[in-house]
């Protein structure tokens, strides 16, 4: 096991190889790039001059009061993101962050509003919902995972379709049996909490009262976590070896049920964190003006690779997009432009990581082959065939 | 017919995959109506060849002659088009389809899909004496019919040259006489067969021509008749056969790894191991002969827990029959797959992530729950240089290493575990032969230490150059031991076919 002999590895900043990097970051740039370029033609071809267009959004974009709510859809965008990222870590679809995030927050809402939970301390009752929400998730999604793992149905179809149910579900308790319908209210919530159990705001954007939704702080730290967990535990050794190489992962003595069902579950527990942010520092109450949140969440993983600063820039981006738009109907420009937009980022940036993965390991085995058939003449003749398969 | 143009000349072919030449200068002359065998070890560039010749790759260098008129291939189709089918070696069949649907899938222009195709099916089945049946269902025939089908194929598309990649890997011996006689009457009506083999003695027995692949390029084209199996092989690897002695036993009585009654079913509800039964002792190599295909990925798959089977498994004395995988492997078995791009490799991740897998909660991989980054790259840096991986840095991803040095990765990791037995399934394919000797020597030295080996191999010269016991499977059932010390090649190969072994000459001993 030991050898005096042996050379230190590389310290960590030499493992970054530029020839893969490069292409990788220059990827998401080319991506946004060809979108803004595509947008641009639509704008055209309706009369309206893109320049203009961009330019209102950037300054609409910039003021005070709009860094604070695209920091706002940010922390939702970034939470629901993390949840896809952990089934996409794994080979795993989970497309049902909508379902499980609506249904947890309901249930936590209804349960924290309700009469005999009045005794509770407001810091308390927000550890509840927390702690309800992703219960809730986690457990809503686990139908997916067990659904899978005994009967072998696609999480794809099943989380889809337990969105429509989830939604069903929550539409039908709140207006039939638990909502309560405010005094001049329209609709019907699941109650307004108690002021004692509102998350307060961040004072951070100078220039404006307004202040940054509390769990903004929780959305960071949950980056740091699945950082941690997906990097650094041998959950995430795990998880990842299950996404590049099922077979090999399950000859290393990983139990591919049971990596589904966990990576499941925590993907739907922490997706019942993705409507807290507005609940618990916001509207105060679930509405069912909730939602949309958890499809937005597979479109900032996708762009952001699961990584989780790429998916903090892609959330910001994302959130700047869904605020800056509100400036387009002011100009007269529809702002459908910003979807066309984000339909085209997503699409063509899930074409230029597969180029530019390509690229980077093609330049890799290039560099691998120079550096070691160079001393060794023909040596490593065997791989032609191993890669041409 | 010595006027006749060939049917396929290669001339000067060369073809360069990043980092590595993967043919260079390859010439081959095929003449028309004959068989023509490409003989050469795995990795040697048979399959890259024939991907060019099929259109699959353009080659960067040289020129393809069919009849006498050159061609370029974009695409198979083309291939095609000039007269040149590929049978593959795993089939391309639909199981829910006929013979006949199975044929026009694709090709439904030329005859149709009804009785047209079903008249044409029969005509060529009958020409070349194929057998076919158009009405039956793909899912009820046997593996040569559906080899026979896969040529019907592509004849009924027009070909005049058939491209047969390892067409014998798969069969049992009287299927690979019948697709022998097949061979022939393709022939007799005048059409071309390049055939791609390892197998030596088959290939002295059907071709007309045999040539030779080496390192990426052809180092010789002979006839059957002026070469032994031996001179075969010695041009196959080069001026000298390594030999992988193990002689002096180290063999305890102490069993490592004791298997018995242990039954594999197959997807059909067939046993694909049957019954095995036997003892690997300390310091002993078993080695189990076969043709490929037998049971033994299974046989290993069982021991290893990733495929569910009845019978019981004692690993140093503990019944692990129940165990999970990760147990079994943080008990001490350790693992080279048959396949290491499937079953032992993350090709994107770098070595290091490598070196983890399949001892992910091992020192000095893990801490706790925690992966020991640090430790894991020390001992990746170590394994590296002990067993001569040849890379230039451990961050670099599995995928940019050569076979070879994927393979010594893989021996060095799972000898880093000083496992009690080790699961060696083709420890030496496609690795050229300096990584061979060096992995033989890294099994040999374990073995010193104490360690159980199942050796499972197809090459007939690594089985009796290593093991301690010889044991052959056929249809999954451990059908013959044999003893290393005085059983030849020849005596393996006949007892690999399910012909007893009686006739040879020592009784199994052990």
């Amino acid at each position: 096991m030991t050898s005096a002999t042996t050379t230190a590895p590389p310290p960590f900043w030499r493992r970054i190889d530029p020839a893969k990097l490069v292409p990788q970051l220059l990827a998401p740039v080319a991506a946004l790039l060809l979108a803004a370029a595509i947008s641009s033609v639509a704008l055209l071809i309706s009369d309206k001059d893109p320049v203009q267009a961009f330019t209102d959004m950037y300054h609409f974009g910039i003021t005070p009061d709009s860094q604070v709510e695209i920091l706002n859809k940010a922390s939702e965008y970034y939470i629901a993101a993390v949840a896809v990222a952990i089934g996409f870590k794994m080979g795993l679809f989970n497309i049902g962050v909508e379902g499980q995030s609506k249904i947890a927050a309901f249930m936590a809402g209804a349960l924290a509003s309700a009469s005999f939970m009045s005794w509770m301390p407001g810091p308390l009752r927000i550890v509840l919902i927390i702690v309800v929400a992703m219960l809730v998730g986690a457990a809503w999604a686990s139908i997916a995972a067990l659904l899978k793992t005994q009967r072998g149905v696609s999480e794809v179809i099943s989380t889809l379709m337990l969105n429509a149910i989830g939604a069903l579900v929550v539409t039908w308790l709140l207006n039939d049996h638990w909502g309560v319908q405010e005094p001049g209210a329209q609709i019907k919530t699941t109650g307004i909490l108690p002021s004692n159990s509102w998350m307060p705001g961040l004072p951070i954007i100078s220039g404006t009262d307004q202040k940054v939704l509390g769990f903004l702080a929780i959305s960071v730290v949950l980056g740091i976590v699945y950082w941690f967990t997906i990097n650094r535990t041998r959950f995430g050794f795990d998880l990842r070896a299950t996404g590049y190489n099922p077979f090999a992962a399950s000859a290393s003595g990983v139990n591919a049920k049971k990596m589904i069902i966990t990576a499941m579950v925590i993907s739907g527990a922490i997706a019942g964190l993705v409507n807290l942010p507005r609940m618990l520092g916001e509207s105060h109450t679930y509405t069912e003006g909730f939602g949309g949140i958890g499809f937005t969440g597979i479109a900032v993983a996708l762009l952001g690779r699961n990584h989780p600063v790429g998916m903090a820039l892609g959330a910001i981006l994302w959130g700047f997009l869904a605020r800056s738009q509100l400036i387009l109907d002011l100009d007269g420009i529809p702002k459908e432009i910003v979807l066309i937009m984000q339909g085209v980022a997503v699409l063509s940036v899930v074409i230029a990581y597969e180029l530019a993965a390509r690229i980077g390991r093609r330049a890799q085995q290039q560099r691998v082959g120079a550096a070691t058939a160079a001393p060794a003449a023909a040596a490593p003749l065997a791989t032609a065939t191993e890669e041409s398969k | 017919m010595t006027a006749d143009p060939p049917a396929v000349a290669l001339k000067g072919i060369t073809k360069r995959f990043p980092g590595v030449v993967a043919n260079s200068d390859v010439n081959l002359t095929v003449r028309k109506g004959t068989i023509h065998a490409i003989v050469g070890e795995n990795g040697a560039g048979k399959s890259t060849l024939m991907k060019i010749l099929y259109g699959m790759q353009p080659p960067d260098e040289g020129e393809i002659v069919i009849d006498g008129r050159p061609v370029r291939f974009s695409s198979p189709q083309g291939a095609i088009e000039a007269g040149i089918g590929m049978v593959h070696q795993h089939f391309m069949l639909a199981d829910n389809f006929t013979v006949t649907e199975n044929v026009v899938l694709g090709a439904e222009k030329l005859h149709g899909i009804g009785a047209g195709a079903k008249a044409k099916i029969r005509e060529i089945s009958q020409r070349y004496g194929l057998g076919v049946r158009p009405d039956e269902l793909v899912e009820n025939l046997g593996v040569g019919d559906r080899q026979r089908v896969e040529i019907l194929k592509v004849l009924y598309r027009g070909a005049r040259i058939l491209i047969l990649d390892e067409p014998t890997a798969v069969l049992v011996p009287q299927e690979v006489d019948e697709l022998f006689g097949n061979l022939r009457e393709l022939i007799r009506e005048g059409l071309t067969v390049l055939f791609i083999s390892h197998k030596l003695d088959e290939v002295r027995g059907v071709a007309d021509d045999i040539t030779v692949i080496r390192r990426g390029t052809t180092v010789a084209s002979v006839k059957p008749s002026d070469v032994t199996a031996r001179q075969l092989a010695t041009l196959m690897v080069g001026s000298e056969l390594p030999s992988p002695e193990a002689r002096e036993s180290t063999v305890t009585d102490e069993p490592a790894l004791v298997v018995s009654g242990l039954t594999v079913l197959g997807a059909e509800g067939r046993p694909v191991v049957d019954n095995a039964t036997f003892t690997i002792h300390r310091g002993e190599v078993v080695g189990i002969a076969g043709v490929e295909g037998n049971g033994q990925a299974e046989l290993a798959e069982a021991i290893l827990g990733v495929r569910p089977a009845t019978g019981t498994i004692l690993l140093g004395g503990d019944d692990v029959s129940a165990w999970s995988t990760r147990r079994r492997r943080e008990a001490g078995i350790g693992y080279v797959p048959e396949d290491r791009h499937r079953q032992g490799l993350l090709l994107d991740a770098p070595l290091w992530e490598n070196r983890i897998l399949g001892h992910q909660t091992e020192r000095p991989n893990a801490r706790g729950f925690l992966i020991d980054v640090g430790g894991a790259r020390r001992d990746t840096q170590r394994i590296v240089e002990q067993y001569d991986v040849r890379t230039p840095s451990i961050d670099v991803a599995a995928v940019a290493l050569s076979g070879g040095n994927q393979q010594k990765l893989i021996v060095g990791r799972e000898m880093s575990h000083e496992p009690k037995v080790l699961i060696a399934a083709h420890p030496t394919r496609g690795v050229d032969v300096g990584a061979q000797a060096a992995i033989w020597d890294h099994i040999r030295s374990a073995r010193i230490a104490g360690m159980g080996v199942l050796l499972i191999s197809a090459d007939l010269d690594e089985l009796i150059g290593l093991s301690d016991s010889l044991k052959v499977i056929y249809g999954g059932r451990l059908v013959a031991d044999a003893d290393p010390a005085t059983v030849t090649p020849e005596q393996l190969g006949v007892a690999m076919t399910g012909a007893s072994i009686d006739d040879s000459t020592e009784e199994a001993t052990e």
